[in-house]
């Protein structure tokens, strides 16, 4: 069954037209991949699923649901979660908070509670600060449960990010480059991160260039090119496609 | 770290009990008002400037509302203090959340314009509605009664800002460390990553700027009653600025970096009142040599100094 359906999706920056007319769906439960040479519209195509953008025109279900246009705490609510390409992390806060933070929404979030300290309120936090330190744990950072965010080494952030969208207790995790600026140990211990998410039953979109990487992880494939759709299919069926070797190695037409 | 803080406001509470014990007269006891006072509306004003990263350059025009609701309504419609008080409050906190929503649309430079813009039409309602408020000369305010005890004396005063000084930190220190408080500084950190978890970003800089105008209002009250008197030279410009000066130096988001930026800088001028006419001169040299060494504020450089976080 589809978790998420993307119909005739396009936006246009001016001129540009960064993603035009892709359409696409995703079962629940799998990993699916976009790749594509860099300026494809990949990271573009997240921001619009995950409402930082707004689309131009088309379509976007979540189980069904419309959800092209929402901002994205809204989307938050409705259980999409995501990393980020240029790490997004609260510097000014510690790196146990940055995932707590993730949890916003499950918690009690009244000004007047807060001050006065309510005991409800810290009862959870503390709850809470547990559930984050697993999460640390879970990823693979559990030496940073004490930390401040800005003595994190780079390859440490991206995975402190995967457990701040962990809290969320999402349904589907977008992850921009996960593996991006990492050495080849950090990359696969991130692929075994991202199977046991997938594990775990989240559904995972996954935008990456390490290819060793996404041939392995990947149920399904999306492949842009300039903004369009190039093909879509499995691993098997993406290396064979001559549209996908010339865009990527370039063709004597 | 948490627990750092909670020992800072103890300490705090124990200077603030010694403190009239060793205070030789009434002229410091007053000096240890007015900073206290400045301290709870520099922390209001570090809430937004500091944990949230909203700029405000308006935030006296609040205090006028405060202080003015604290003049005017018992004098011309007859109300008791605490109802004007809390009126004030109020005007102060819808003001704040009607412009908010459309200022908070603004980022860095038009965000300060905006609030700049604010406070400079606050400050004129107050000097050009002179039937009401008596123009710029000013008017005097009734004296507060509590529970049908009047405050007049000094000492009396220092307790009550004293208590409203120890219960605004504690409070403040419970708001960082929450849901709330943790959503404030994750926009402040990372607008994008905090609206992708869920955080509705306008409503959260709005409700902090209703809060700190809370604060600046309810001060605003106080020493109004305190002094007796106001006149518009509350709610200017001038005084928006040293507040967040206040912030600055004390240190962003630090809740003992407002009280020490409180502390020197309503201390300062008084203290330098002895290099006669130079004052201004070594004043703005203090500032700039703070600026300089310690660009963080005082309290978050020194405390990274000393190896520990507060």
């Amino acid at each position: 069954m589809s978790l998420l359906e993307v119909e005739d999706l396009s936006i246009h920056f001016g001129g540009v037209k960064a993603v035009q007319n892709v359409s696409f769906s995703i079962d629940s439960g799998i990993i699916y991949s976009v790749i594509g040479p860099n300026g494809a519209g990949k990271t573009t195509l997240f921001n619009l699923i995950t409402g930082v953008y707004q689309p131009t025109s088309g379509e976007i279900r979540l189980d069904k649901e419309m959800i092209q246009g929402k901002s994205p705490d809204r989307l938050a609510e409705l259980g999409i979660a995501r990393t980020f390409q240029n790490l997004q992390i609260c510097m000014n806060m510690s790196a146990l908070e940055n995932v707590m933070i993730g949890a916003h929404l499950r918690l009690d979030r009244n000004l007047l509670k807060a001050a006065m300290r309510w005991p409800s309120l810290r009862r959870r936090d503390n709850l809470l600060r547990e559930e984050a330190a697993e999460l640390m744990k879970f990823v693979g950072v559990e030496q940073y449960i004490h930390s401040r965010s800005d003595s994190m080494s780079y390859g440490a952030l991206k995975r402190l990010e995967i457990a701040r969208a962990l809290a969320m207790k999402p349904r589907i995790i977008f992850l921009d480059e996960p593996a991006a600026g990492l050495n080849p140990k950090e990359t696969i211990e991130i692929d075994e991160l991202i199977r046991k998410l997938s594990g775990s039953g989240i559904t995972v979109v996954l935008v990456e260039h390490d290819m060793k990487m996404v041939m392995n992880l990947s149920d399904r494939i999306l492949v842009l090119d300039y903004g369009r759709k190039l093909t879509e299919g499995t691993s098997a069926e993406v290396r064979k496609n001559p549209d996908v070797i010339a865009a990527y190695l370039g063709t004597h037409a | 770290m948490q627990k750092n803080a909670y020992l800072g406001l103890g300490l705090l509470i124990v200077v603030l009990i010694a403190l009239p014990f060793v205070l030789p007269n009434s002229y410091y006891t007053d000096l240890a008002i007015k900073i206290a006072i400045n301290a709870i509306i520099v922390i209001g004003l570090n809430l937004l400037i500091g944990f949230a990263g909203q700029i405000s350059l308006g935030h006296a025009g609040f205090i006028g509302i405060g202080a003015y609701a604290s003049a005017v309504l018992p004098a011309h419609f007859g109300l008791h203090p605490a109802i004007a008080m809390a009126v004030g409050a109020l005007t102060a906190a819808v003001i704040a959340g009607v412009v908010a929503k459309p200022i908070f649309k603004l980022k860095g430079n038009y965000l300060a314009m905006a609030t700049l813009g604010l406070g400079i039409i606050l400050n004129i309602v107050l000097r050009n509605e002179a039937q009401w408020t008596g123009g710029p000369d000013g008017m005097s305010v009734e004296s507060l009664s509590l529970f049908g005890f009047e405050l007049s004396s000094d000492k009396q005063w220092y307790w009550v800002v004293a208590a409203l000084l120890a219960f605004s930190v504690w409070a403040s220190l419970n708001i960082i460390d929450s849901p709330f408080g943790r959503a404030l500084r994750a926009l402040h950190g990372s607008e994008v990553a905090s609206q992708v978890v869920g955080v509705n970003v306008v409503r959260y800089k709005v409700s902090i700027f209703v809060l700190s105008a809370v604060f600046a209002s309810f001060m605003g009250s106080i020493t109004a009653h305190y002094v007796g008197f106001v006149t518009p030279n509350i709610a200017d410009f001038f005084h928006s600025i040293e507040l967040v000066t206040m912030v600055v130096i004390g240190g962003m988001a630090s809740i003992f970096g407002s009280i020490v930026g409180a502390v020197l800088l309503t201390a300062l001028p008084q203290a330098l009142a002895t290099f006669e006419g130079w004052e201004t001169v070594v004043f703005g040299c203090v500032l700039m040599l703070c600026m300089i060494f310690l660009p963080k504020g005082l309290v978050p450089t020194l405390s990274a100094k000393l190896g520990k976080g507060e």
